[in-house]
Formats: structure tokens, sequence, C-alpha cells
């Protein structure tokens, strides 16, 4: 009984947008310094690791390409998260999460799309295939414009708010019928002839480097995420503060034609 | 509800030349397409159902914007709102639908075969992509309400409308067009998407009316 | 039945627009919502009849029993527009309003009647003055039956004659046991009604929202 009440407590502390910055301010060096360090250790393995006996120097470029692409389904599932915390408990933080992961999401899953691109490029022998993974990565990417698209939209930040979380829902239920959907397609205009990356096995050697490099990016990630979450309170502040300015004018100028 | 779907539908047919416009737009899409590709009656035959699929899923789009954008504008939504509790507001949401698939893509749906013989598609390939029509626009226009809800409040959200939805719409598309050339194109099969195209109608039936009613309550 | 607002405060686009207003309505009584423009009486309309959310406080419909749970159950809500499609028929619109919202009362032509518009039910509602329109959307109030009636500028473009015509309806659906919240700046011809007047916030302060018996 206590302890629930102690964790509800502490949740509401955490929704204080005050409380969120000021721990945001403490966090952000160390988790920007890890993020860095791991990284450097992560790619440098990633150089250091032996070639690929079929694809040569070129499958370096798979410890940023599967990285990005796991970050790409993993800010949509933070993001769904987040929408939830909208919806059903209606957090303040949450729907500034949500819109503050939605640009960084659509860029690592761009980035995800052109390192699959460049990588193809050798592989296929063509910049683009409608490979059934590509494919619904891309549909993804669609998805994240989407939803930035709706949030500009619209001016009211709680009603875009909650806009972008039920947007958020929906693709998230929809996502695993777009995968399975693309699948069936893929299986029915290509056959499975194009290379995929889950082969048989990875060699421990080539798969150390990428869990590091991709703890890295994950890290680098939840940093960018946690600054961009910043900057949207203080934008939200300084707009508050914009409309309060423009009321207290309109008080004075009431006041004026009074006396 | 029956009351609510006559007169949706009565408005539907009687305000304005939705409908019209929306068969004009499939025309001009479907006619365009052997001005781009050529006039290769084979080629047109293998892709005509593809054709029919997409010119249909463009125009069921059209107009999906004004769903609840006139309701909301003269005052009727708000007591739709207010009456949640005598009628669920997903089913008022579903009944909506039901009634602009009814005035906007069942004459789209009835126009597709007429379409597809410019399209050169046998007998065999219209009968199947009009069927793959009837049981799959539904679907489109319940993921539409879900994008029509988001944007309720905004002037001009019909391309807004479009772009949401577009992605979500992909799967329907694939079944939908995987279908009806598996009608004609011996060795793939028809029944298996055609019973998923029907499963994805019914799974947007629930989804979408459901995200659309939580929209709109929440866009005030 | 008793309508009771407890502490409420209303926001709108993230501002809190008024805060702390208080009131009850019973039975019989009505209830006018004054202030200047700005000053909440919208918003405070719309969080009573359920499409907003009330920033803070309570509400309560008690004595409403199974028939009548809520607010927003027992509620006509007559906004700033009138819920009537262009494209249909007077008639046409009532019709659909009384199947849909249930309780049927008064016939559609009998509430026409009423209202003055008997002979002109059969035009599309697009042909109507604005004043035919709000007569028309008063129309509605008479068709289905609700308790509560929630009216936002009930008279905005009503004539002299119509609008003590509408006094009279709503001094009958007050006796027969009604309650009525308007928000308006003119006089409704209500004797004995209560006043609520609310203040425009200035300074970012909240102005004093009393109550007047």
């Amino acid at each position: 009984m206590s302890e629930t009440a102690n964790l509800t407590a502490r949740l509401t502390a955490l929704a204080n947008p005050t409380r969120f910055l000021a721990l945001a301010g403490s966090l952000l060096p160390w988790l920007g310094g890890a993020a860095v360090l791991v990284l450097v250790v992560g790619l440098g393995m990633a150089f250091a690791a032996p070639e690929d006996y079929q694809q040569g120097i070129t499958v370096r470029i798979m410890y940023i390409h599967v990285p990005f692409a796991w970050l790409a389904m993993f800010c949509y599932t933070l993001m769904a998260a987040s929408a939830l915390g909208t919806l059903v408990w209606r957090h303040p933080l949450a729907d500034v999460a949500l819109k503050a992961a939605a640009p960084i999401g659509a860029v690592f899953t761009a980035l995800a799309l052109v390192t699959g691109s460049i990588w193809g490029k050798p592989m296929w022998g063509t910049w683009w295939v409608w490979d059934a993974r590509l494919t619904s990565v891309f549909v993804l990417f669609l998805m994240y414009l989407g939803i930035i698209a709706l949030t500009r939209a619209l001016d009211d930040q709680s009603r875009a708010a909650r806009a972008a979380a039920i947007l958020t829902l929906v693709g998230f239920i929809n996502i695993p019928i777009i995968k399975f959907s693309v699948d069936w397609w893929n299986t029915l205009h290509q056959p499975a002839s194009v290379f995929r990356l889950d082969g048989p096995t990875i060699h421990p050697s080539l798969l150390w480097p990428l869990l590091i490099s991709a703890v890295g990016f994950t890290l680098l990630f939840l940093a960018l995420h946690l600054m961009a979450m910043r900057a949207e309170i203080w934008r939200r502040r300084v707009s508050a503060m914009r409309r309060m300015s423009a009321r207290a004018a309109e008080g004075k100028l009431a006041e004026g034609r009074a006396s | 509800m029956l009351a609510l779907y006559v007169r949706e539908v009565r408005l539907g047919i009687r305000a304005g030349s939705g409908a019209l416009t929306g068969v004009l737009f499939f025309l001009a899409v479907v006619a365009v397409i052997p001005f781009g590709v050529g006039p290769d009656l084979n080629l047109l035959a293998r892709i005509g159902p593809a054709i029919l699929w997409i010119g249909a899923l463009l125009a069921s789009l059209l107009g999906l914007e004004r769903l609840f954008q006139a309701d909301r504008e003269d005052g009727s939504l708000d007591l739709m709102l207010i009456a949640d509790g005598r009628h669920m507001l997903a089913l008022t949401v579903f009944v909506k639908c039901l009634a602009h698939w009814t005035a906007n893509v069942l004459p789209l749906v009835a126009v597709a075969p007429l379409l597809g013989l410019f399209m050169n598609m046998p007998p065999a390939g219209l009968a199947a992509a009009t069927l793959t029509l009837l049981v799959g626009t539904p679907a489109i226009t319940f993921i539409g309400a879900v994008g029509a809800a988001l944007v309720v409040a905004l002037p001009r959200g019909g391309l807004l409308v479009s772009v949401l939805i577009l992605p979500l719409s992909i799967p329907v598309l694939i079944f939908g067009v995987a279908a009806s050339r598996g009608a004609v194109a011996e060795p793939d099969p028809f029944l298996p998407a055609f019973l998923i195209l029907l499963a994805l109608t019914l799974f947007f039936a629930v989804i979408g009316p459901a995200a659309a009613a939580l929209a709109l309550r929440n866009a005030d | 039945m008793r309508l009771a607002a407890e502490a409420l405060s209303g926001e709108r686009g993230g501002e809190v627009i008024f805060s702390d207003t208080s009131f009850a309505v019973a039975s019989g009584e009505a209830l006018l919502v004054k202030g200047p423009n700005g000053a909440g009486k919208t918003t405070l309309l719309r969080i009573l009849a359920g499409l907003l959310r009330p920033a803070a406080g309570r509400l309560a419909l008690t004595g409403g029993g199974e028939q009548w749970p809520d607010i927003r159950a027992a509620c006509h809500y007559l906004g700033h527009f009138n819920a009537m499609k262009t494209a249909l028929t007077v008639e046409e619109n009532l019709v659909f309003w009384q199947r849909f919202l249930g309780q049927a009362q008064t016939t559609v032509s009998e509430a026409l009647e009423t209202v003055g518009l008997e002979d002109i039910g059969y035009l599309p509602f697009g042909y109507l003055s604005t004043g035919q329109r709000r007569r028309a959307a008063i129309a509605r109030l008479l068709v289905s039956h609700r308790p509560v009636w929630l009216l936002d500028e009930p008279t905005a473009g009503l004539d002299r004659a119509s609008e003590g015509r509408f006094a009279e309806l709503m001094r009958g659906h007050l006796r027969e046991g009604g309650m009525i919240v308007a928000a308006t700046h003119l006089p409704l011809g209500l004797e004995g009604a209560r006043e609520l007047a609310m203040g425009a916030r200035r300074d970012g302060h909240d102005a004093p929202i009393r109550s007047t018996p």
C-alpha cells in the first residue's frame, strides 16, 4: 500500500517538468560521454574485425546499418509507449517524449535506409531492391513522416500530442500486419534470391563489435532524445510566456480605457 | 442508427457531387496509365488489377476529410459526442463510414468492371477485381476515418489525410491486387489472399472506428 | 434532480480561463451565465455537456436515476451552431435528430408549429434566414425529451416576437421540472433566474467570480 503510494509520488515528482529538466541536465553529460566512449570502442573493434571472405570491406557498413535499423524500431516502440502514457495517464512528459522522439526516429530510419542502400549497391548491383526488409523499413519511414507532419500541422500543443499519440498507436498495431503483407508480397513477386543478412550464423568476431556499437548508438539515441525533450519543454515555456505577455498587454489596455 | 445511415447517404447523394467527382477521378487515373506505359494490351492486362486498385484507392481518399469536418462545422459532431451514452461513438463512426462508403465508394466499385475493359482484362479478372474492390475498399474507408478524425480541426486537412493513411493501407492494396491477380494468373492463389483481405476489412472495421472515436473525443 | 458544480475550472489551449466556479441548479431552476467575451461561458457549457474535460473540480447530476445517470446523458446542448444540414429539409433534419436522440416528446410538426415554422418544414434548411434557422434548432429541444437544457446564446439572431415565444418555451420547460443553464448577454425573460457572473482575467490573475442568488 505505502509502496504503491511511494511509487506514485515518485512518478508524480518525475512528471514535474522542472524536476525533469534538472535531472536531464545532470544526466546528459554522462550519457553523452558514455555514448561517445562506447561508440569509439565499438567502431574501433569493427575496423579491427576480420573482413568477410565474400563481401570484403563492405561488410563493415553492417556495424552502423544494423544499429540504425534496430533504433528505428526501438524509437517507434518508445513512441508507442509514450502514446499510451499520453492517452491513458495523461502524463505531461509523455507527449513531450513522443514529439521529441519522432524526428530522431525518422533520421535513424533514413540512415538505416541509406546505409542499407549503400551496402546493397556492391551486393545486389543496384541502389534499391524491393526486398521485404527494406520495403518494411521504408513504410516505417513514411509513418514517421506522417506523425511529424501531424504534430506540425496542429498548433494547439495538447491537441497535437493526443492526435500524434493516436496515430502512433494505430501505426504500432499495424506494423505486424504491414510486415506480414510485405513479406507475402515479396515472396509472390521475387522468389527469395536476394542476399539476406540472417544467413547461417554470425561469427562471434563480428558479433561483439556489432553489439557494442548497437549499445553505443542506443546511448547516443537516448542522449539525443533527452536533449530534444529538454528543448521541447523550453519551447513550450517560451510560448506560454509569450501568450502571458500578450494577455498582460491587453489587461493594461483595458485598465487604461477604464481610467 | 438506421436514421443516421439514411441521413448520411441522403446527404452524400444530395449535397454536392462527391460520388461523381470520385468516379471521374477514377476514370481519369485509369485513362492516363496507357499514355504512360504504352498501349501494349498484354502489359495492360497484366497490370490491370493493380491499376484498378490504385485508382480506386486514390479516388476513395477524395472527400474523406469531410467525413467529420462537415459535422464539426455545423455542430452536429457535438451532439453525436454528447449522445455517446446512447449510441456508442465508435458505432456512430462505423455507421458514418458505411454510409460514406455506400455513397462515395460503391459507385467506384460499380464502374470498375467498365474501366477494366479499357485495361484488356479477361472476364474472370474483371469479376475478381470487382469482388476484391467490393470487399477491400471498406477497409480503406475505416482507416481513412482515423485520418479524417485526426485532422478534423484543420481547415485543409485533405492532403494530410492521404499522407497519414496511405502507408497504413498498403496491406489492403497488396492483398487486393494479389487476390484479383490470383484469379487469372494460374500459379498464384486467389482464395488465401481474398480471405486475408476480408480479415483485414473486418480488423479495420473494429480498429478504425475505435481509434477515430478516440481522436474525435480528443479533438477539442 | 440537482446539477452541482464544485470548484470547477476550465482551460482552453493550455490556459486556465476560469477557475473555482461553483453553482448548483435544481429542478425547475434556471441559471444565467453572464460575463464579457472570453470569460469562459462557452467553455463552461461545453464542460457541462461533457465535450471538454474540466481542468479541476467536480460535476454531478444527482437524483436522475438510471435514466439520467450524468449531465451528458440528460442534456440538450444548443451551441453556436444549429447542427442542421443545409441540404436536408427542416423536417428531415428534425426527424433525424428525434430518432437519433431518442426519448421522443412532441412530434416534429407540433414542434415546428411551436416555433412558428409549420409552413416551411418542407424547405431545405439552407434556404432559411438566420432567425428561422435558430428557431428550427430550438425545435430540436422539443422533439426529444431532456431534463437539462444547456443553451449557448440561444437567442442570437432571433427577433423580439421569437424571443418572447422562446421565453415562454423555457418557462414551460422549467414548470415541468426541467433545468436550464444558459450563457447569454441578453435578458432571456426568465423571472427569478439566478445569475452566475464570470469575470475576464486581467494581468494573468483570476478575477473574482461570484454567484449571486
